[in-house]
């Protein structure tokens, strides 16, 4: 299986990609990890006549927290590099469990959280995580940089908000209280699968009222999707097994889902509700982010 | 990285790597991939192709010290950076723990796999010289053996970390 002919470029700087990019159009893309575009381009599921390597790009595989409190991960960061942060492993564990149930090994050394994102893809797994811990991502052009909440980043299956000549350069989690947040996922293999559904929360407890909750939901609407309705159910209320059981019940009825290979809809909307309640469950009783 | 000169229209560029030790500069064309420049350039053919998807593992080579699938690598994206194939697991004639252990162990069949379930192995035991069994088959996660070999290669994985340990 060879790759289709097209150009290479690795600029040295951000900007200079920008340009790169704005001047070749909509035929050009920023190559991060690869594992995604290089794969869609072998299957004829994606068709370009220009990559551009964001390789030289070294200050975007690095992870650190500021004098704020806020976490600021680089979107080369490979999965493993996101498991193996001790910032993160510190701050954000939750991260670091999801990314561990991406793919495989070989994957994870490749994909970055960037890529992950602006592929946009319904089922990955980051998403919804993210979103629950409130990231935001920095969008840099031509015009300048703008940062906006990941939430409004997607707009439908494999589409977002990014503009030809922009490049995705960091996340950006501000310091917050939290006291609990995960993600579950549910696929047919332990590893190298897709979500079937997935389900992210993250919740402020005080004693055992539940003061603030985000619920989101991965591979079952067109974008990652928040659980509004769920989550103002739950916020404000004494935490209850029959709380959580109702909790996950709107989620579920909240969640778009589409049958394909991996599941039926009405298999997906039951995987929200139990997904729902266990993760929120865990999230509680952990007592850690 | 730099550009040569075009032939009959078609673009080559510079590659410099390093595989088992050993500089390469190769010019190569944009779209090639690490595990064809490994297999058709330098002649290095112990590393397979099977899905070359990102899926089955046959391409397994380690890119600055970790596993990574060449297949879904461009060889301009491998420029300045060093590369441990299959063929630079054994010190000269004297098979690595590793291999000795799948060979004491029947952990091959056919051997399509074992290039990669070798380096993925390899990786494993320089990170974590003590690995429980899910620890192993974690690892090995991303190698696909359609013989259906996976128990002996989990035995021979832990009885290489074994060996190695006691031989330190």
């Amino acid at each position: 299986m060879y790759l289709p002919d097209f150009e290479y470029y690795a600029p040295a700087t951000v900007n200079e990609a920008c340009e790169l990019l704005a001047k070749l159009g909509p035929g050009a893309k920023v190559l991060a990890g690869g594992t995604d575009i290089l794969s869609k381009m072998k299957q004829d599921q994606l068709s370009l006549d220009a990559v551009v390597s964001i390789k030289n790009f070294n200050q975007l595989t690095e992870i650190v927290e500021n004098d704020k409190g806020d976490v600021i991960i680089g979107a080369r960061v490979t999965h493993n590099s996101l498991i193996d942060s001790p910032v993160l492993q510190k701050k954000y564990p939750s991260i670091c469990h999801t990314a561990h149930q991406m793919a495989n090994n070989q994957v994870r050394n490749t994909g970055t959280i960037g890529g992950n994102i602006v592929n946009a893809v319904p089922s990955a797994d980051l998403p919804p995580i993210l979103i629950a811990l409130g990231a935001q991502v920095k969008l840099v052009g031509t015009g300048g940089e703008r940062i906006l909440p990941l939430e409004d980043f997607f707009t439908g299956p494999n589409e977002s908000v990014i503009k030809q000549d922009e490049i995705l350069t960091e996340f950006i989690i501000e310091k917050q209280s939290l006291t609990g947040s995960n993600y579950l996922k549910f696929a047919l293999r332990r590893s190298g699968a897709l979500a079937v559904a997935g389900v992210a929360v993250a919740v402020a407890m005080d004693g055992n009222t539940c003061t603030k909750a985000r619920i989101v939901m991965g591979a079952v609407a067109p974008t990652p999707a928040r659980a509004k309705g769920a989550e103002q159910f739950l916020a404000g209320k004494e935490v209850t097994d029959e709380l959580l059981e109702e909790v996950g019940n709107r989620a579920a009825a909240e969640s778009k889902p589409i049958s394909d290979i991996r599941g039926s809809a009405e298999y997906r909307r039951d995987l929200v509700g139990v997904l729902t309640r266990r993760a929120l469950k865990k999230a509680i009783s952990e007592g850690h982010v | 990285m730099q550009m040569t000169a075009e032939q009959s229209g078609t673009k080559y560029h510079l590659v410099t790597i390093t595989v088992n030790g050993d500089p390469y500069t190769r010019a190569v064309k944009a779209n090639t991939l690490l595990v064809n420049l490994l297999r058709d350039d330098l002649d290095l053919t112990g590393t397979k192709k099977g899905c070359e998807l990102g899926d089955c593992g046959s391409c397994t080579v380690h890119l600055d010290g970790k596993p990574v699938n060449s297949c879904l690598v461009l060889a301009l994206e491998a420029d300045g950076r060093e590369i441990t194939t299959i063929e630079g697991v054994s010190q000269g004639s004297e098979l690595d723990t590793i291999q000795k252990s799948f060979l004491e162990n029947t952990a091959v069949q056919c051997g399509y796999c074992t290039p990669g379930m070798i380096m993925s192995a390899k990786a494993l035991l320089e990170r974590n010289p003590n690995p429980t069994e899910l620890e192993v088959r974690e690892a090995i996660a991303g190698n696909l053996c359609r013989c259906t070999g996976y128990v002996n290669i989990v035995k021979a994985i832990l009885a290489a970390a074994e060996k190695q340990n006691k031989e330190q």
